[in-house]
């Protein structure tokens, strides 16, 4: 029996089929409609899938802390309550710098093992839920964690891996500025912050932003013209940055900066 | 009444308990009077016991003097909410026995001789019987004092002697206050300058005229002069007993496990919320009280963000007695009673719900709530920026629902030590002194300052003396946070490099500065994102697997060339780039709290930036900015 099934076709084959199955799927699964944007800062929302955070999605964060804050940011400065669940080393100082609002940011730094509990009981209340799985938590209750956001409309960022995730974000490369071999500080950074969308081609997106430049802002590296590798990106940045101005917070400034710039 | 004298006086009962301050100290401590214990007051005895008094312990007395004399003294500090509460029992004892008491303070209470009199038949009989139901309190010590007005049954309740009730006749107040010394009255100023006058006794006081006495001395001096004569005016002013405040569950047996416990409050709980409620009241701030079978009591005031229902009130007990542990788990002894006090009361009218609901600070805070009955009161936190130097400290986590704690303390205290040792730049120290704006000089980029030291961060003794070292521009006691790059040669300077040196008195130090302190030396930013709760030890080698040390002059010794984010070798990685190392030293003068670190900044092969801390030869991570 077995043998035969080999037979019929070769693993690589097998393998292929199966990816372009799981991204059917996975493009049918999306086909989800009235997902709520919620309100992200302009330099990081047009990377992201739908070109902003949405309502009941999952979103994972490879490593990077910063990434998570430059998520938080936006949220939080429309007003939305968030938790950080399990993440006893976040830096609560730098998240403020990043702007979010520390006096709507509850953390709960050793859930223990109520993780899961305290995890859906913040997301029935707070709008963006920050935490990182611990050690050995079921498929089955990630499960019904995701089910429980989209249901509550929360937004979830998870720092490392996440089965269902809207995208995936990660750093691939950071330069450091004002630092040198024994000399200077640390004073601003650069990075390549890629995204991997769960819908569509598999592509990532990329942008290069400050993760944060030397004043504490954090902005896409305006490109000069020929160096640009995505033109329209910075476009849709202006564009949504355009949006964001009116209400946007003097934090925002080097936006509208951009927008000149760019035409 | 029947004297013309007393005519305005109005027979008065007081009762005083000796040394109350000290009495109710030695209690919660667990001491005896037999003790030589002292209650201190800004730095004076405001009254000790027995035990002390014997060893020559006055009140009035310095501690350091009172220690002199005492050297077994055991001293606390005078803590009147404390004193108060103890005191409380001993008033709704006596209040079930004889209504309208005046609390006059913690330890001594008066109330109108009348009533008990007409009731046990004579003010002696009453008198006993109210030292009786103190004595079955545990108070023997209290002397009740009968007499016309506040004043003078006060006196003759303090009276020195063997007697504990003393009855002044009525109408014979007079005679018995004038052979009291004048001190009693209480008016220093007042006494000072009769005692000058010649005037010993009140009542030599109480022979002046009365309105000679107004005319010199003013209204004080009228109603000073009305006590002396025994014609206090004061009348009892009774004390309305408090509302329905306080539950106490006692349990018999008693209950050994958590569970149990909640379960037998509910009740009460309800009960308690519901009279409060009943009055139109909410509580706010809850004091919970818990008494073991081994008698010791652990006390412990709980706020609310809103204002607690039963639930939040059980909830309270249970973190209380679980401290950590799970709610299955034994206590350390049974539970014999738990006491549930309404510290702080509101009007419940100020805590209504809108027609419509409050909105969604309601639902998160009934969210966070939830969170906090699953983790406990300490598991769910806010945040906000504390001072401090070490991003660690400069966060300040607050159990959510509790006050924001007061400022750290300012950096006018936590003076920071690092001299340039090795200097050659003549720069004036006054200049050094001025903020230094975050670029230099430098021509060859990357040696930048951002130094935060002020003018009123340093003294003007620290002015004098650096001027007599030749100073770089470093402002001489503020660590700074980043030096300029040693390896730039053609800088302003030649080379600032702080040295560990002595440390030197700070200037004025002000309390009311402590919120806005600049911190001078705390992390520049982009501050780091993840900051280790506790820090990590690592590796740093030079490129020959030498471990990378900082001599006694705050230099390196080797250069960093290979990292491991853990202390094993196998993942070191090569250094891409570093700066550093800044001194630290903090504290200098507190044994227990001194800190001399090195900071260094560094990046790995990955582009991830640590910032790394050397104590005593070793590397520890303090933050990651990932």
């Amino acid at each position: 029996m077995t043998d035969a099934a080999l037979d019929v076709s070769s693993p690589a084959s097998a393998g292929e089929d199966i990816r372009a199955l799981q991204s059917r799927i996975a493009q049918m699964q999306a086909t989800k409609l009235d997902t709520r944007a919620v309100r992200t800062h302009p330099a990081i929302a047009p990377l992201l899938p739908g070109g902003s955070l949405r309502a009941g999605a999952a979103y994972s964060v490879e490593s990077s802390t910063a990434l998570v804050m430059a998520l938080m940011a936006g949220p939080s400065a429309d007003g939305i309550w968030c938790g950080v669940v399990g993440l006893p080393d976040f830096g609560v100082e730098a998240a403020a710098r990043f702007g979010v609002d520390l006096e709507r940011l509850a953390l709960v730094p050793h859930p223990g093992d109520e993780w899961l509990t305290v995890t859906a009981a913040m997301a029935d209340v707070v709008g963006v839920v920050v935490t990182r799985v611990p050690g050995r938590v079921s498929d089955g209750a990630l499960a019904r964690l995701q089910a429980r956001i989209r249901q509550r409309e929360a937004t979830l960022i998870v720092l490392g891996d996440w089965p269902q995730s809207e995208a995936t974000l990660r750093i691939t490369e950071s330069t450091w500025t004002g630092i040198g071999a024994g000399h200077g500080y640390l004073a601003g950074r650069q990075a390549m912050v890629s995204v991997t969308a769960r819908t569509g081609n598999g592509r990532p997106r990329r942008g290069r932003l400050w993760l944060p430049d030397g004043d504490e802002l954090f902005r896409p590296v305006i490109e000069l013209p020929g160096m640009a590798g995505r033109g329209e990106g910075a476009a849709a940045v202006a564009a949504s940055a355009a949006a964001f101005a009116p209400a946007a917070a003097p934090a925002f400034a080097p936006m509208r900066l951009l927008r000149e710039v760019n035409g | 009444m029947s004297a013309g004298a007393a005519a305005g006086a109005v027979r008065t009962m007081v009762l005083w308990c000796p040394d109350w301050p000290v009495a109710a100290t030695a209690e919660a401590e667990g001491l005896t009077l037999d003790d030589p214990i002292a209650v201190i007051e800004k730095g004076l005895v405001y009254a000790c016991s027995e035990g002390a008094r014997s060893d020559g312990v006055r009140r009035g007395l310095r501690l350091r003097e009172a220690q002199a004399r005492s050297p077994r003294l055991r001293d606390f500090p005078y803590d009147p909410v404390r004193v108060n509460r103890a005191f409380e029992p001993l008033i709704g004892a006596l209040e079930e026995m004889s209504p309208n008491v005046q609390v006059m303070r913690a330890g001594s209470c008066a109330l109108r001789a009348r009533g008990p009199k007409r009731f046990y038949g004579t003010e002696h009989v009453a008198a006993l019987a109210f030292l009786e139901r103190f004595a079955e309190l545990g108070v023997t010590e209290a002397r009740v004092g009968v007499a016309d007005g506040l004043f003078a049954a006060e006196q003759a309740a303090r009276l020195p002697g063997v007697d504990l009730i003393r009855i002044v006749p009525e109408g014979a107040s007079p005679e018995f206050l004038a052979r009291l010394p004048l001190q009693l009255l209480g008016e220093e100023e007042l006494c000072a300058l009769l005692w000058r006058l010649g005037i010993r006794t009140l009542g030599d006081f109480a022979a002046l005229p009365a309105e000679d006495v107004r005319s010199r001395f003013g209204e004080p001096g009228a109603r000073a002069h009305e006590r002396a004569s025994g014609t206090d005016p004061r009348r009892v002013v009774p004390r309305i007993p408090p509302e329905v405040r306080e539950s106490v569950n006692a349990f018999e047996p008693p209950l050994e496990r958590i569970d149990q416990i909640t379960f037998s409050i509910r009740a009460e709980a309800d009960r308690f919320v519901g009279e409060l409620a009943a009055a139109r009241l909410v509580c706010t701030e809850l004091r919970v009280e818990i008494a073991t079978e081994r008698g010791e009591v652990r006390e412990r005031t709980w706020l609310h963000p809103r204002w607690f229902g039963a639930n939040d009130v059980v909830d309270r007990v249970r973190w209380q007695l679980q401290g950590g542990s799970t709610i299955e788990s034994t206590l350390s002894a049974p539970v014999v009673r738990v006491r549930l006090t309404a510290e702080t009361v509101d009007d419940s009218a100020r805590h209504e719900t809108g027609l419509w609901g409050t909105g969604s600070e309601e639902r998160i805070h009934h969210g966070l709530s939830r969170v906090q009955s699953i983790v406990g009161h300490e598991g769910v936190l806010t945040a906000s920026i504390g001072g401090g130097r070490s991003p660690r400290e400069r966060q300040l986590l607050v159990p959510w629902g509790d006050r924001p704690p007061t400022p750290a303390a300012a950096p006018g205290r936590a003076a920071p030590a690092g001299l340039p040792g090795r200097a050659a730049s003549t720069a004036s120290a006054s200049g050094a002194l001025a903020r230094i704006a975050p670029t230099s000089a430098s021509p060859n980029g990357g040696a930048r300052l951002t130094l935060a030291g002020t003018e009123d961060m340093i003294g003007p003794s620290s002015t004098s003396s650096s001027s007599a070292t030749p100073t770089s521009v470093i402002p001489t006691s503020a660590t700074p946070s980043i030096t300029a790059a040693s390896t730039a040669p053609g800088t302003t300077a030649a080379t600032p490099r702080p040295a560990s040196a002595g440390a030197r008195r700070r200037g004025p130090k002000s309390s009311a500065r402590a919120e806005v302190a600049p911190w001078p030396g705390s992390l520049p930013p982009p501050l780091p994102t993840t900051v280790f709760e506790q820090r990590r030890q690592v590796l740093l080698l030079t490129s020959r697997n030498e471990l990378v040390d900082v001599d006694d002059s705050g230099e390196l010794i080797g250069e960093p060339a290979r990292f491991s984010p853990d202390v094993s070798s196998r993942s070191l990685r090569p250094v891409q780039a570093w700066a550093g190392p800044w001194p630290v030293s903090e504290r200098w003068w507190d044994s227990r709290k001194a800190r001399r670190l090195d900071r260094l900044q560094l990046i790995d092969a990955d582009g991830t930036a640590w910032l790394l801390a050397l104590d005593r030869h070793l590397w520890w991570a303090e933050a990651r900015y990932d």
